[in-house]
């Protein structure tokens, strides 16, 4: 189960003709989809995206009252694979993944599915994780459509427009042959909004009637000679006919004057923060009405020669606002200019950064020196000649104050003891080379764990070591990777790989239960039963059926001292061929999110419930922070005592402490200090609780009154 | 680059109506700050404003700094256009849910004076970065305080997250009730309690939240006593003046030990009496007299002219020194009724419960003879074949239930120890090591007295247990060893100050090891 619900949402999925919908930009793609008449969805779940599979997921009640097909994908290969159903069928379908991580994954389905081209309409809504709040490589998704000769829409990002391009994406693929991604950019994901919703549609066909009605055309199967013929018919057919599709739907916007001395073209998701842009200049107005003549690519590949061409018709100069490099857009105009033999002149990249998100000021600053240089007339005088509104604040000095915070495990995650024993045991045995993985656990290279030197893609930790693979190495390499990586591809690029290459290494699967990183979603070795997929599968088992020989299975993270354990034992071993250790502890925030609503419940209902917490001793603890050197958890900090005999600040535990026992087993196996101590409070003690409390204190408070009664007690001690 | 501030200039023929509103929240991830957005979005929708509010999930939301971003404009019929993303010099309303994050914000540059509204939490979460210095890592939060109150056009600043943590709900509440009673928005209290309400959850304690919040952001609810007013630096709290108790005898011998503390200069009483309370407490009366004692030869080498620095500094480490961590220690702390009674309170155990409390405990060799007769120990340490056969039985993880009869009988019986302490090996080197030290500092103190007080100060640097202890040990050791090469130089005392520094920022010492070199250069100019 995904860490956030869906479920009181999804009902505006059946939000009627005329009716409108508010809610977030996912939701109404979801939407969209049902409205186009999509007869199956998949994908794979990531940021910006995870919130579209969540929401199909939580959504399969609706989508099996239509008798559309919903797949949570194995990988985006598998998602863009699933579309092979649209070649030979008229069947509308959607996969969804994010990107460009995703894209790479799927790039392999991508080609054969472009080269084959389709019948029914295919969509990939590309979720793309660029910019502040990334959490991947940079690149851009525009090279695989190029390189595929799929076709890209970027709506501008508002609802009505995000909803029409899902509808545009359909007809366009379905009258060129080919699949279209629709890109679609973080925030925009998540952006609140509202549009005028449409009925839901049935699909015309579904996959069950396809599957009575088989049909084949060896003219769609890529090989020779077929393929060959693709490859003429994506230029000879398709183009054209996605170029006649996006300029008789008018895909493309114009907004602002018809005539100007200069203008500006923008990819549609570029839209709003140039209209912000030109706001801050005086030159447009809330509702986005301009004096600077416009042209929205909602379409960005392909692009339309003679729109563009019309739109420079009589402009000195026409400025490219296209985020990413390389700067493929502009490099086509700047071509079709020249061949055409025009005088406008084009920039882009001159004004703004050649990479880098574009960003409000980098936009004001970009299309502000664009205007002065090309037609300052426009620009109100306040603008060309802006008076120093003073110095503004000197935040040198608060650089260097403001801590960094970047992002890190969770409170009781079962990730972070996993690396406290990995940086015990190179206490012990000494660095090691030790590759990471995609997903939580590669918060491992930040403070305070500072572990794993490469992260090489999802599932690939294992295979980023295999190199490390020497007869005459003293040392083994360590490789992570997650549950979700592992299934993902991890099993055979990893595993497999690690096996058939007797590949001596040392391999930790971080098992937590969930997909966690992408917002906890069910995969093969999920423990919860699932209503609609098979869960259960146990890593371990596929991991032997692999043939891997030396296994151990760790049932319990927190318990530090038997993961140091077992990775000292699998660095050290005599066994040849890989080492796995299958760490396998429940995600705190799931767990939490499953089990809190049920233990608070039981407490009122008056059940016997234990809930522990930790605490720390603070005339015990010496304020050296040792522990937080193994932990880093939000809920372990730092507190000052009101005791000028005391210089550092010591480790205190606050209210949000889940108990998970990381700060006690960690004292334990570092041999740190005795501070930490552990509270199990009993709700609704039973009567022998009762009984065995009231004789131990009785005792108890015997003992220290004996002791106290002979020594001097100080009030403030 | 056009200056940062400019203002929006709006379409000649524009009015104020079509202005758009533009709110930042910057929080720290799992605080909650999806629940305030969507909050604000409803607020702005009931009093009849097109709202867009964004933000960025995913990984960044695991603990991370992260912002949500919300953009308004009264409904006229016609939709605006909003950003996605605040821009610099562009936010009429910055929420900042953390102190820090509001220190972030002012740095890029999203709080302008001519504009900005801030409202922040003036409660810190450390960040990891300031948590794993074995010093005191944490950031300055009066320049926080002193950079804001001039960036912003009106700064509100207090602690919402006790306002949220007192009412039972999350900060996000409080954060909603500071914009409400702040007026920075044109609606009024009652769109904001309906927003809450609408949202169905918690609903009582998030409005008394938010209504405890409201307040304070108007002036009309005064700052709690004990919670600093927005940046007035810390202030030293004044001295305690706690009862004392016992029977009869000791109380007159720590009335003693009290008259010779009142007869200390002034300067230096305090921290005495703090010394000798700490000393008193851990053995018993005789000791608190060797450490007056001890305390009397650095308060004979002092004058007022200095300030009592030395004696002062004196005081403290050498009640530090005399207290040092052992297994007695540690069980007489854990046992006490005091002890008891704050973990209570601490867990929040209520009437009716039942509290059961597991010590984590791992001996060693090393505190097992530290606990022996000094000569039964050392003859111990001196035979590491026997050691070590001693050692695998004793060195493991325990877990000891102090709640139960048999774990807080073994730790009772450990801390009434106390009274052979002087006679344990543990004391004899912990003796040894103080007076090596404190001589050490008094007779440099002697020709130079910042640099006694200064090796005084390196006191600081022994804490912690076994490997970290051990690590600490040889911080100490490093950061002394300096003083031959610092022999006769004016800077020494800032030298050695310098070291100590360094040797608290990181775990191993490589920044102290760093000053070492540089320390290890001084003086090749003046030999060349």
């Amino acid at each position: 189960m995904a860490e956030r619900s869906f479920a009181k949402e999804v009902e505006k999925l059946r939000l009627g003709a005329g009716e409108e919908f508010a809610g977030e930009g996912i939701l109404a793609i979801t939407k969209a989809l049902l409205q186009c008449g999509v007869g199956y969805v998949g994908g794979y779940q990531g940021a910006p995206i995870s919130h579209l599979m969540d929401v199909l997921a939580d959504a399969q009640d609706i989508l099996g009252e239509l008798g559309v097909h919903f797949e949570a994908s194995a990988s985006e290969a598998t998602a863009t694979a699933m579309l092979a159903a649209s070649v030979h069928y008229p069947i509308r379908g959607a996969a969804t993944f994010k990107s460009t991580v995703g894209t790479n994954v799927a790039s392999d389905a991508l080609a054969n599915l472009a080269s084959g081209g389709v019948t029914g309409g295919a969509l990939i809504i590309v979720g793309e994780d660029y910019g502040e709040g990334s959490s991947i490589m940079q690149e851009r998704s525009h090279a695989f459509a190029m390189k595929s000769q799929v076709w890209l829409l970027d709506p501008r990002p508002n609802l009505p427009s995000i909803v029409k391009a899902v509808e545009d994406g359909f007809e366009l693929s379905e009258v060129s042959n080919t699949p279209v991604m629709l890109q679609v950019r973080i925030r925009c994901c998540h952006v609140h909004g509202h549009f005028i919703a449409k009925d839901n549609k049935r699909p015309p066909m579904s996959v069950a009637d396809a599957l009575s009605a088989p049909r084949r055309d060896t003219g769609r199967i890529v090989l020779p000679p077929a393929s060959f013929l693709h490859e003429k018919e994506k230029v000879a057919k398709r183009w054209p006919a996605a170029v006649d599709f996006i300029k008789s739907r008018k895909i493309n916007e114009m907004f602002g004057p018809d005539h100007g001395s200069v203008g500006i073209v923008m990819q549609g998701g570029m839209y709003n923060s140039v209209i912000r842009a030109l706001q801050r200049l005086g030159l447009a107005d809330t509702y986005g009405d301009t004096d600077v003549p416009l042209y929205v690519l909602n379409a960005v590949y392909p692009l339309v020669d003679d729109e563009f061409l019309a739109f420079c018709e009589g402009k000195q100069a026409v400025l490219v606002v296209e985020e990413g490099q390389p700067n493929y857009i502009e490099q086509a105009f700047a071509a079709m200019l020249h061949k055409a033999g025009r005088g406008t002149r084009l920039v882009g990249k001159e004004h703004l950064p050649m990479a880098g998100e574009y960003t409000g000021q980098v936009m004001l600053d970009g299309i502000g020196s664009f205007l002065r240089a090309n037609a300052p007339h426009l620009l109100p005088g306040e603008v060309r000649a802006p008076n120093k509104l003073g110095e503004g604040v000197d935040t040198a000095d608060l650089i260097n104050v403001v801590p960094g915070r970047p992002p890190g495990f969770c409170i009781g995650c079962p990730e972070r003891p996993i690396f406290a024993a990995t940086k015990l045991v190179e206490q012990e045995l000494g660095k090691h080379h030790i590759a990471s993985d995609i997903g939580c656990h590669l918060f491992s290279i930040m403070p305070p764990f500072e572990l794993g030197a490469t992260t090489m893609g999802y599932g690939l930790g294992p295979a980023s070591a295999s190199a490390f693979n020497s007869p005459d190495a003293k040392r083994r390499s360590i490789s992570f990777v997650g549950d979700g990586g592992f299934w993902h591809n991890g099993l055979t690029s990893s595993i497999g790989n690690a096996v058939f290459n007797k590949n001596d290494s040392v391999i930790v699967i971080v098992d937590n239960f969930y997909s966690a990183a992408t917002g906890g979603q069910d995969i093969l070795s999920s423990r919860a039963s699932n209503r609609t997929k098979s869960t259960r599968h146990p890593i371990d088992e596929a991991v032997k059926g692999m043939g891997v020989k030396w296994l151990r299975h760790i049932d319990r993270t927190y318990d530090v001292g038997k993961v140091r354990a077992a990775l000292r034992d699998a660095l050290t071993t005599e066994e040849k061929g890989p080492k796995v250790i299958v760490a396998s502890s429940e995600c705190m925030l799931n767990r939490q999110r499953r089990e809190k609503p049920l233990v608070d419940k039981a407490i009122k209902g008056g059940e016997r419930v234990v809930k522990p917490k930790f605490g720390v001793d603070e005339d015990i603890c010496t304020g050296d922070h040792a522990c937080m050197r193994l932990s880093g958890c939000p809920s372990l900090s730092v507190k000052s005592l009101d005791d000028p005999l005391r210089d550092d600040p010591v480790a205190a535990i606050d209210q949000n402490c889940v108990g998970c026992g990381n700060c006690g087993e960690v004292a334990d196996a570092a041999v740190l200090c005795p501070s930490f101590y552990r509270a199990d409070v009993v709700h609704n003690p039973g009567r022998w609780d009762r009984f065995l409390e009231s004789a131990r204190r009785a005792v108890i408070g015997l003992l220290q009154r004996r002791r106290e009664s002979r020594r001097l007690m100080f009030a403030d001690a | 680059m056009l200056d940062q501030a400019s203002p929006l200039r709006p379409k000649p023929g524009a009015s104020d109506d079509e202005r758009v509103i533009k709110l930042a929240v910057l929080a720290v991830g799992g605080q909650g700050g999806g629940v305030l957005a969507d909050w604000i979005t409803d607020v702005a929708e009931r009093n009849g404003y097109i709202a867009q509010s964004t933000s960025v999930a995913g990984v960044a939301q695991r603990t991370g700094a992260t912002i949500y971003y919300i953009e308004m404009a009264r409904d006229t019929g016609r939709l605006p256009v909003f950003a996605l993303s605040p821009s610099q010099g562009d936010v009429d309303i910055l929420i900042a849910a953390e102190l820090m994050e509001a220190g972030r914000a002012i740095i890029r540059g999203f709080v302008t004076p001519e504009r900005t509204t801030l409202i922040t939490s003036s409660h810190r979460i450390a960040a990891v970065s300031e948590k794993i210095e074995p010093g005191d890592g944490r950031a300055s939060s009066e320049k926080v305080h002193a950079t804001a109150q001039a960036a912003a056009r009106r700064f509100i600043a207090f602690d919402m997250e006790k306002i949220a943590a007192d009412n039972g709900t999350m900060i996000s509440a409080s954060l909603l009730g500071a914009l409400a009673g702040s007026d920075a928005l044109p609606f009024t209290r009652e769109s904001y309690e309906q927003a809450i309400g609408a949202g169905g959850r918690g609903v009582g304690p998030s409005l008394a939240a938010f209504g405890a919040a409201y307040d304070r952001a108007r002036g009309v609810a005064a700052a709690p006593a004990g919670e600093k007013a927005a940046a007035e630096p810390a202030v030293a709290q004044p001295r305690p003046t706690g009862r004392v108790s016992g029977p009869e005898t000791l109380l007159k011998g720590w009335q003693e030990l009290a008259a010779r503390v009142a007869s200390l200069p002034e300067p230096s009483r305090d921290m005495a009496e703090r010394g000798l309370k700490k000393v008193v407490d851990y053995q018993d009366i005789a000791y608190g007299g060797e450490y007056l004692d001890r305390l009397d030869t650095a308060i004979a080498l002092d004058n007022a002219e200095r300030g009592y620095a030395l004696s002062i500094a004196a005081a403290k480490h050498l009640a530090n020194a005399m207290c040092y961590d052992d297994m007695i220690r540690v069980a007489d702390l854990k046992t006490r009724s005091t002890r008891d009674k704050r973990v209570r309170k601490e867990v929040g155990v209520k009437e009716g419960s039942v509290l059961q409390v597991t010590e984590y405990f791992h001996p060693r060799i090393e505190e097992f003879c530290g606990t022996l007769p000094a000569g039964l120990g050392s003859y111990i340490e001196n035979r590491p074949k026997l050691a070590a056969f001693l050692d695998r039985r004793i060195n493991r993880g325990r877990h000891i239930r102090t709640d139960s009869l048999t774990g807080f009988a073994m730790l009772w019986f450990i801390g009434g120890l106390r009274r052979w302490r002087r006679r344990l090996l543990r004391h004899r080197v912990e003796v040894e090591h103080l007076e090596r030290w404190y001589d050490l500092a008094l007779g440099k103190a002697r020709e130079d007295y910042a640099l006694g007080v200064e090796i005084l100060n390196c006191r600081r640097l022994i804490k912690g247990y076994s490997d970290t202890y051990a690590r600490a040990q040889s911080k100490f050791d490093r950061v002394l060893s300096a003083l031959p090469m610092l022999k006769g130089r004016e800077d020494a005392a800032d030298w050695i100050r310098r070291l100590r520094e360094a040797a608290l920022k990181d775990e191993n010492g490589d920044m102290l090891d760093g000053a070492l070199k540089t320390v290890a250069t001084l003086n090749e100019g003046a030999a060349r």
